[in-house]
């Protein structure tokens, strides 16, 4: 159990896909000018990579390592164009804010990566729990940004107006060379409290 | 002055890195090495035109009247990684000096949104065969010009001091950013 913990919590901070690992970086800017684009990308990534572990886990000991690659883009392909297709039928709207990038989750180095590293490798459960852990630091990092941009570039969250009137909103943030800047302060941000992190658990264990 | 507008627009005005964050992946690894990126530029410009043109050949003569449309994306993939695994075999058989410089991009390529993007734009757009090779040229021009810009601001930026925790991929953001800032003055241009 514990260990299960720890596999899910590495895809959180110390391994994390998008400030650490600088995996998948598109989507990341693409679709984080709001809040709720960012959350559906990152839930149907989250769903994507765990989905896809499973899939690989099972079929570890049929496939021929020689073959492994293309078994993995086929199975990853069928699992977003099902994700494609349930967002087209229940929610129109955000399947046409998402656009191509929806469609551009097949090739997220992010997901092959873990087919890859993890889930070639490891049973069922535990690539499960992986898949889980990397798709939710995804998700997390896809918010936050998300969060940041607009508030500032358009002074609400979820389109709710949390700032007043008074406020005139940066539309930079919104804009793509906002998202840039913004993205590299918080990887500078992210190093600077992993690094401080790491100090401290150091210090801790020399005292 | 169609095709005209339309290569402006895939060149500058919606240039694929800096206005809509495709290839970052190459974007941010390549970049740290001007004649690698220049190389690089190259190949994802010849990849994308070619496999374009083959998308567009599926797509409109088997996937448009199946009326299989909706497995367009994963049809695309399979497609662009086999092709672009063929043309890697071909290239390193006929001409290995060639495969020596480029080699290493194109397994890079074969699975990158990138090339990716613009098949899947020619299918919604519904564009015309040569339109299609036009808006991949462009694109491809595009990515390469970005790349290059990029790649000579880093080559400076190695003798600069730049903060620690800044150090890498914090100041490579940034930059990128810059240079959107920069294109976004073509913006009015179409």
């Amino acid at each position: 159990m514990k260990n299960l913990w720890l596999t899910f919590k590495k895809g959180l901070v110390e391994e994390n896909p998008i400030f650490v690992l600088a995996l998948s970086l598109c989507p990341a800017l693409a679709v984080t000018a709001s809040v709720i684009t960012s959350l559906t990308m990152g839930l149907s990534v989250m769903f994507v990579i765990s989905m896809n572990n499973v899939v690989v886990s099972l079929s570890r000991k049929i496939v021929n390592p020689k073959v492994r690659v293309p078994v993995y883009i086929t199975s990853i392909a069928t699992i977003v164009t099902v994700v494609q297709l349930v967002l087209q039928a229940f929610a129109p709207g955000l399947y046409k804010a998402l656009g191509i990038y929806l469609a551009l989750i097949v090739v997220f180095a992010i997901i092959l990566a873990r087919a890859e590293v993890f889930a070639s490798k490891n049973k069922v459960i535990p690539s499960f729990v992986d898949g889980l852990g990397m798709g939710a630091g995804f998700c997390l990092a896809l918010i936050l940004i998300g969060c940041i941009r607009e508030l500032f570039g358009n002074g609400s969250l979820m389109g709710i107006p949390i700032i007043g009137d008074w406020y005139d909103p940066a539309l930079i943030f919104i804009l793509p060379a906002g998202g840039f800047i913004l993205i590299g302060y918080m990887v500078a941000a992210w190093k600077m409290w992993t690094n401080h992190q790491e100090k401290k658990k150091a210090e801790r264990g020399e005292a | 002055m169609e095709y005209l507008t339309l290569f402006i627009g895939a060149v500058v005005v919606n240039n694929f890195v800096l206005t809509k964050f495709l290839g970052l992946c190459i974007f941010f690894g390549v970049s740290k090495n001007l004649s690698a990126s220049a190389g690089m530029g190259m190949a994802v410009t010849a990849v994308m035109t070619l496999s374009s043109m083959l998308a567009w050949l599926v797509y409109n003569f088997v996937l448009l009247p199946l009326g299989l449309t909706f497995m367009s994306t994963a049809v695309f993939v399979l497609l662009i990684a086999s092709f672009v695994q063929l043309l890697e075999m071909i290239i390193k058989k006929q001409a290995p000096a060639l495969y020596n410089m480029w080699g290493i991009y194109l397994l890079l390529i074969a699975t990158n949104c990138i090339v990716l993007a613009v098949p899947l734009g020619m299918a919604e757009g519904g564009l015309s065969f040569l339109m299609t090779i036009v808006y991949a040229v462009g694109s491809g021009l595009g990515f390469a010009l970005a790349i290059i810009l990029m790649a000579s601001c880093r080559e400076k930026l190695r003798l600069a001091d730049v903060p620690k925790a800044l150090d890498g991929l914090g100041i490579a953001f940034i930059l990128a950013g810059m240079l959107a800032l920069a294109f976004l003055g073509f913006s009015g241009m179409i």
